[in-house]
């Protein structure tokens, strides 16, 4: 029972080699032993996953199993399972138990899949090594003295030490991806919209996504069509109007793939851009056209996502404030309940967010800063647009090095914001983006991204699928 | 650099206490964050309209829904995770 991808794991569950319930038996206690190690796992969900994988023997049993009855599953630590804990890695939300489960999750309890425990995160998604969690560092599986990435990184984790067959994380300026890449499996950030945020903690409405952590592409695909689609608690969701099961083979003569020039310049490690480059060239030797494109506002990128992302949070964190639920500390009156509870609850990283979050949208800046940086957005979007006239599917790197060493970046905001290079242009347009596994430097897993149109992750997952 | 008073009155607007060490650093670091986004400044946008929705192109009209009563448990479960209630009221310090 090592190493099983969604297929396999169905194989063995049909013709009776396993039962749900040994199997999710045995992922827990690998978790017992691997995450003394790996700290990936916030909480386990023992009572409740046994439950779960007794109610998809029964599904089995009667012949009606679906894509994910019986698959174990771990899930990012902001999403919520009712009646389950929910901290978001936050001090503020420690205690806090989810009233209700978040859509996605809903939909993959109609599947009769088997949910282990939730996986660590940076607090309230902002950070890209997970070392911004206010319980403990999550470290990566290929060495242990760096970071998995951030902020999925307990999921990304979780996947590659094979402490659950797939995971859900959330994706917001590449919490999906560079973690994905740095832990060597796959990670997809859907198209915004494509996938419901009702019951995902937020942190920046216009640009989060929820989507899958897998081994593999097609268990990628299998994943994110199963929580995808239409819901009435999120009104930003785009219905697709076919969910055809397209193959997974894409002719690859038949693609034109475009390289941003713009994303190779100094500052990217070499033995990230040689993985690239050989990506490339794969592509190439199978029949796809290369094509140099220019997104020509890139540099701008950075500043755009930090200023927006931030604004939108300072939003959508005011809510915890200790009166309707969280942490609460008493004050005086009202006003020092709100300053004392936000100063105990978050953590060092989510305050500074708030304060340039809440000074890029206060009165004299607010032009400046936050109405400029949704203009460039609008650019930013336009460079894409006017790419994908010419190609099909881009190819970038995903992150400028592998995984950095734990404590290397934590000390210096500004360098850990810029190796966000990659991954916040398609945030900030929208589109889809999968980071695929594509070999390694110095040991070290490199991802690739493939990014895409809207709407078209059954596209870039293909390619993902064909170019390991 | 931005000042001492500035990073005090932000800290305000987030409702969040900091302590001396904390404001000193978060000058240091604000202020070395928002020099590098002055670059934004460079670009023309005078003709640039904002992008609030990075889908709005999908959404003709707004989705909206009728305003009927259903029934649901869920105010019961919300109630029980607040710090002080009173019946089925939460209880709040007074505002002034």
């Amino acid at each position: 029972m090592k190493n099983l991808a969604i297929k396999e794991i169905k194989k063995g569950l049909l013709s009776k080699k396993f039962s749900a319930v040994e199997l999710t038996k045995e992922y827990l206690k690998r978790i017992k032993k691997a995450d003394k190690k790996i700290f990936s796992y916030i909480s386990t969900t023992e009572k409740s996953a046994l439950k779960q994988a007794k109610k998809a023997d029964d599904l089995i049993s009667k012949k009606e199993a679906k894509d994910l009855t019986g698959i174990p599953i771990a899930i990012k630590d902001n999403i919520l399972i009712k009646g389950q804990k929910a901290t978001a890695a936050s001090k503020i939300l420690q205690n806090y138990t989810a009233p209700y489960s978040a859509t996605v999750i809903k939909k993959l309890e109609s599947q009769g899949a088997v949910f282990l425990g939730k996986t660590n995160l940076d607090e309230f998604a902002m950070g890209a090594s997970t070392e911004n969690s206010a319980f403990f560092i999550t470290k990566n599986p290929h060495d242990k003295e760096r970071v998995p990435g951030g902020s999925s990184g307990g999921s990304a984790a979780a996947v590659a030490d094979d402490l659950c067959c797939c995971a859900l994380g959330s994706d917001t300026g590449g919490s999906i991806r560079q973690p994905a890449s740095f832990c060597g499996v796959v990670g997809l950030k859907p198209t915004y919209g494509a996938v419901s945020r009702y019951g995902l903690i937020a942190f920046a409405s216009s640009l989060d996504q929820i989507g899958p952590i897998t081994k593999t592409a097609e268990d990628a695909k299998i994943l994110f069509n199963a929580i995808k689609g239409k819901d009435e608690k999120d009104s930003t969701i785009i219905s697709y109007e076919n969910s055809s099961r397209s193959k997974l083979r894409e002719q690859f003569s038949f693609l034109k793939i475009g390289v941003p020039k713009e994303y190779f310049i100094k500052g990217i490690d070499e033995g990230v851009k040689k993985i690239i480059k050989k990506s490339i060239k794969k592509a190439e030797q199978k029949g796809a056209k290369i094509k140099e494109i220019s997104l020509p506002h890139t540099k701008y990128a950075i500043p755009t996502y930090y200023l927006i992302a931030t604004s939108e949070a300072s939003a959508n964190l005011a809510r915890y404030d200790g009166v309707k639920y969280g942490l609460s500390e008493a004050g005086n009156n009202l006003i020092e309940q709100y300053f004392q509870t936000r100063e105990k609850g978050f953590g060092t990283e989510v305050k500074r967010r708030l304060m340039l979050g809440t000074y890029s949208l206060s009165a004299g800046y607010y032009n400046a800063f936050y109405l400029k940086a949704a203009k460039i957005r609008t650019l930013i979007k336009q460079d894409f647009e006017n790419a994908f006239k010419k190609v099909d599917a881009i190819f970038a790197p995903v992150s400028p090095t592998p995984a950095f060493k734990i404590g290397e970046k934590i000390t210096n905001p500004l360098s850990m914001y810029l190796t966000d290079i990659y991954t916040v242009s398609a945030s900030l347009a929208g589109l889809p983006a999968v980071s695929v596994p594509a070999g390694k430097a110095n040991k070290l897993p490199v991802g690739l991204q493939i990014i895409g149109n809207n709407l078209e992750e059954n596209k870039i997952l293909n390619i993902a699928n064909l170019i390991v | 650099m931005i000042k001492k008073e500035e990073v005090k009155h932000i800290a305000k607007l987030v409702r969040v206490n900091l302590k001396e060490k904390e404001i000193k650093e978060f000058q240091k670091e604000l202020s070395s964050v928002l020099d590098y986004f002055g670059l934004l400044q460079k670009i023309d946008t005078k003709k640039t309209k904002a992008t609030f929705h990075s889908m709005q192109n999908y959404f003709k009209e707004n989705i909206i829904r009728d305003d009927k009563v259903a029934s649901d448990s869920l105010a019961d479960n919300l109630l029980k995770l607040a710090p002080v209630t009173k019946g089925r009221y939460i209880k709040v310090k007074s505002v002034f």
